[in-house]
C-alpha cells in the first residue's frame, strides 16, 4: 500500500461477473465492511468506498464471479 | 485478484453446481494452490469418482479423466503407477470414497501411493438427491432417512490415518485460506496425502436439516470447527459438537511408486 | 534380467503363454486380483514385468484392478487384467466404461462354471454371452477365443493389436482347460510378431478433439502428460470428450461407438475350417471344445460322414455371414459347448433358417470329448 496515497481513494474496485453469480448471498453475510447487497436478485457492490479488500468475498465466491482488483 | 482463468475452462461455466455450493470454493482454493507449485498443467491430472464433487475434473484446464462411482482411486492408480511422472489430484465426496469405493480408499492408503485426495465431505449424496451417506451425522435428516439418520458417521480422516496415509488434513470452505494452504501442503507430500474439506450442501443437505440458506451453513463451518492447537486444550465437554481442523497426520513413509521403481532396479540388476 | 524371449519353444500353460504373449505384444502395466483359474497369469506378470521395466499391482479387488488397467492405459502404456467368472462380473462396469470412454485394454477370463462361484477349479464356456452383453448399454464389444498354450499366445498379442487399432476394450476367453495345460509353445522371435500402437494426433493441442468424427470412427486419444488436455468421461459426451445433453450429439457419438467395431467387422472375424468344402454337417466349436471336434471330424470321416469344422477364433463380433454361407450347402450345423447352447443361438440367427442347429451341451465341468461330437453327428445325418 502507497503512503501517499490519499485517504479518499478507494483500495480495491470489485467486478462482478452477473452470468455465473448465482446470487448465494456467501460474499454479502461475510464481508466484514457491508459492501454487498442482493437487489432485485441482482449482487451490486452497493458501498465500494468502504472496501478494505481484504479479498475475502473473491476467496469464498464459489461461482467465480467476484474478483477484486487492488488499485 | 487471482487470475483463475488460465486454469479452467471457461466454456463450461457457470458450473452446475447449485447456488451456495461449497464446491467451486474448492477448486479456487485447489487452483491457487497448483499456481504456487509450479506444477505443469500437461503434467497434471485429475480423476474423479462419480457425484457433485467428481464434476470438478470438468471446470479445469488439465488432463481430466471422470471416472464410475468409487473407482477414482483405482484409476488414478493405474495413471500414477504406469507414469510416475505425473502429478495426479483425485476428486471425491462422501460417498464416492468411503461408502461405494470405501475398499479403494483404505487401500490407497495403505499403500501409500502419490496422489492427492481432496474429499469434498457434504454430509450427503447431493447429486442424487439428498440421500445419507456414510458421513451424516447422527440424527440428521435425508431423503433415505426422514425419520433421521440412526447410523453413526465415520471418521473419514481418521480412516485414512489408521490405513497408513502419511498425509490427513481437515478443512473446510469458510477458512477458506487454511484450506488453500492445507491443499498445498498435501500436493507437496510424497505419498497418500488426503484432505478432508467440509463444505456446504444448502440444496440436499441443508434444506432437511434447518440450515437451506448457505449463509447458514458457512456460519456453521465457521463457529464449529476448531484447529488442533486449539483442540488440545478443549476439554471433552468442549469438543462436544465440534470439528478438529488442520494438518492432522505427516509422517514419512515409503511411498508406492518409489519403492516399484527400487523393486525394477534390484531385479534388473540380478 | 531382459532376457530375450524370442525364437524358443518352450512347455508352459496357457495361462502363462498369455502373459508372454502379452509382454510380446507391448504390454507393460498389469492390475490383477487373485482368482481361480487365472491367477497364473498374474503370477507371471508379477515375475516378469519388472525385468522388462514394465509395473505390475494386485489392487484390492477386481472392481479397482480394472479400474487401474484403464488409468494406466490413458497415459499410453499397454495394459491388461485378468480373471474369471466373478472377476469378470465385478469388471463389467468398467468394462463399460473403457467401450464408452474408448480405451483400449486387454481382459482376460479364464472361464469357469457358473451361475456364482461355480466351478472355481473346472472348465466351462458359461461366459460367452456374458462377454457381448456383460455390461450395461448398447456398445460393441471384440472378444477371441483361444484353444491351446500356443493359441492363447497368438490371440493375446492379437488381442493387443486390436484394442489399439479399435481403441476400445478387448476380451480373451480363455477356459480352465486352455489356461491350465502346459504344452509347447514355440515362441515366434519379436521381429516376426506384429505390433499395432494406437495412433498419436496430428493436430495441434489447440485443434485436438478427442472424439471426432472420424472416418473409420476411431478416434485418436492423446496419451495423458502429451500435452493435449483433454476430458475423458463415462458420460454420454461430445467430439470435445466433455458430458452432453445435446440428444443429436449423445446418439452420434453411441453411434460412432458401435460403428467403429460392427463397420469393420471383416476386419476382425477370423475363423478356421477345415473339411467344409464337401460337408454335409458342421462341426461349430471354439476355445478346447475345438481340439475335441477335430478329432471328431477325422473320426466322421472315417466311417464316410461328411463332417467338417469351422473353429471361429474371434466370436464378437460374431461371423453371421460365414455361417449363412455354410448353411446354403449344409443340412445341420452340430454346435457342442460347455454351456447350454449359448453361442448356438448366433448359429441360429446365422444360419436363417436354412439349416438345422443341434446343440450338445456339457455343464458339468467335465470336457467335451470326441467320441459325444459323433455320436451326435450320427443322430443328424
Amino acid at each position: 500500500m502507497n503512503d501517499e496515497q490519499p485517504a479518499s481513494k478507494k483500495p480495491a474496485v470489485i467486478r462482478v461477473n452477473g452470468s455465473w453469480c448465482k446470487r448465494c448471498g456467501i460474499c454479502v453475510a461475510f464481508c466484514p465492511k457491508d459492501v454487498l447487497e442482493i437487489n432485485e436478485g441482482n449482487l451490486e457492490v452497493a458501498r465500494p468506498d468502504d472496501c478494505i479488500a481484504c479479498m475475502l468475498c473473491e476467496l469464498r465466491c464459489p461461482d467465480f464471479a467476484i474478483t477484486v482488483e487492488k488499485e | 485478484m487471482f487470475n483463475y482463468l488460465k486454469f479452467i475452462r471457461t466454456r463450461n461455466f457457470p458450473h452446475i453446481w447449485c447456488p451456495g455450493c461449497g464446491d467451486g470454493i474448492i477448486l479456487k482454493a485447489l487452483i491457487r494452490a497448483i499456481d504456487g507449485l509450479d506444477i505443469s498443467r500437461d503434467e497434471a491430472v485429475m480423476v474423479s469418482g462419480i457425484g457433485c464433487s467428481s464434476r470438478t475434473p470438468g471446470y479445469v484446464d488439465i488432463n481430466t479423466l471422470h471416472t464410475t462411482h468409487g473407482r477414482a482411486l483405482p484409476f488414478a492408480t493405474g495413471v500414477k503407477h504406469a507414469s510416475p511422472d505425473l502429478n495426479v489430484i483425485v476428486v471425491t465426496g462422501d460417498g464416492d470414497a468411503t461408502a461405494i469405493g470405501g475398499n479403494h480408499y483404505i487401500h490407497a492408503a495403505r499403500r501409500n501411493i502419490n496422489l492427492t485426495v481432496l474429499l469434498y465431505n457434504n454430509y450427503i449424496y447431493g447429486m442424487t438427491g439428498g440421500q445419507c451417506s456414510p458421513t451424516t451425522p447422527r440424527g440428521d435428516r435425508a431423503s433415505t432417512a426422514p425419520y433421521g439418520n440412526i447410523e453413526p458417521p465415520f471418521n473419514t480422516a481418521g480412516l485414512a490415518i489408521s490405513a497408513g496415509a502419511s498425509f490427513v488434513a481437515r478443512a473446510d470452505v469458510y477458512n477458506v485460506k487454511r484450506c488453500e494452504k492445507m491443499i498445498r501442503q498435501a500436493l507437496e507430500k510424497d505419498g497418500f496425502s488426503l484432505v478432508e474439506i467440509l463444505t456446504p450442501c444448502p440444496t440436499a443437505y441443508g434444506r432437511r436439516n434447518r440450515m437451506a440458506n448457505p449463509v447458514k451453513l458457512m456460519e456453521w463451518l465457521r463457529d464449529n470447527t476448531v484447529p488442533v492447537q486449539k483442540w488440545e486444550k478443549l476439554s471433552p465437554e468442549e469438543r462436544e459438537g465440534k470439528v478438529r481442523v488442520g494438518v492432522l497426520a505427516d509422517t514419512e513413509k515409503p511411498e508406492f511408486t518409489a519403492e516399484y521403481r527400487k523393486l525394477i532396479e534390484r531385479v534388473q540388476g540380478e | 534380467m531382459s532376457v530375450d524371449r524370442s525364437g524358443k519353444v518352450k512347455m508352459m500353460q496357457g495361462n502363462q503363454a498369455c502373459a508372454e504373449g502379452a509382454i510380446a505384444a507391448g504390454c507393460r502395466f498389469f492390475a490383477g486380483y487373485p482368482i481361480t483359474p487365472s491367477s497364473e497369469i498374474a503370477e507371471t506378470m508379477s515375475r516378469n514385468l519388472p525385468g522388462i521395466g514394465g509395473k505390475f499391482i494386485q489392487m484390492e479387488d477386481e472392481l479397482g484392478a480394472m479400474g487401474a488397467t484403464i488409468g494406466a492405459s490413458l497415459t499410453g502404456v499397454k495394459s491388461m487384467t485378468a480373471t474369471s467368472g466373478p472377476g469378470f462380473s465385478l469388471k463389467q462396469e468398467n468394462i463399460g466404461y473403457a467401450c464408452m470412454a474408448e480405451v483400449p485394454c486387454v481382459i482376460v477370463n479364464v472361464m469357469r462354471g457358473g451361475p456364482s462361484t461355480g466351478m472355481p477349479t473346472l472348465p466351462s464356456q458359461m461366459d460367452v454371452q456374458q462377454a457381448r452383453w456383460g455390461t450395461h448399454g448398447d456398445h460393441s464389444i471384440i472378444a477371441l477365443v483361444a484353444c491351446s498354450a500356443q493359441e492363447t499366445y497368438e490371440q493375446t498379442v492379437r488381442a493387443f493389436n486390436l484394442a489399439e487399432r479399435f481403441m476400445t476394450p478387448v476380451i480373451l476367453l480363455l477356459d480352465e482347460i486352455v489356461g491350465h495345460t502346459t504344452e509347447k509353445v514355440v515362441i515366434p522371435d519379436q521381429s516376426d510378431i506384429e505390433i499395432v500402437s494406437r495412433e498419436k494426433p496430428e493436430e495441434s493441442p489447440e485443434d485436438y478433439l478427442p472424439y471426432r468424427e472420424t472416418e473409420t470412427g476411431i478416434p485418436v486419444l492423446a496419451k495423458f502428460g502429451t500435452g493435449y488436455r483433454y476430458n475423458v468421461t463415462g458420460l454420454c459426451h461430445d467430439s470435445t470428450g466433455f458430458p452432453t445433453n445435446d440428444s443429436e450429439e449423445i446418439e452420434k457419438n453411441i453411434r460412432r461407438i458401435v460403428r467403429k467395431i460392427e463397420d469393420n467387422r471383416n476386419q476382425i472375424i477370423d475363423y478356421r475350417e477345415k473339411m467344409t468344402g464337401d460337408a454335409e454337417v458342421i462341426i461349430f466349436a471354439y476355445g478346447s471344445v475345438s481340439r475335441s471336434a477335430r478329432s471328431a471330424v477325422a473320426m466322421c470321416r472315417e466311417e464316410g460322414i461328411k463332417a467338417g469344422i469351422l473353429e471361429p477364433t474371434v466370436i464378437w463380433p460374431f461371423c453371421y455371414n460365414k455361417v449363412r454361407e455354410l448353411a446354403e450347402q449344409v443340412n445341420t450345423f452340430v454346435v457342442p459347448e460347455m454351456n447350454l447352447g449359448q453361442m448356438a443361438r448366433e448359429v441360429k440367427l446365422g444360419v436363417e433358417g436354412k439349416a438345422e442347429v443341434v446343440s450338445l451341451n456339457r455343464i458339468d465341468g467335465e470336457p467335451i470329448k470326441p467320441a459325444q461330437i459323433v455320436e451326435k453327428v450320427k443322430e443328424v445325418v
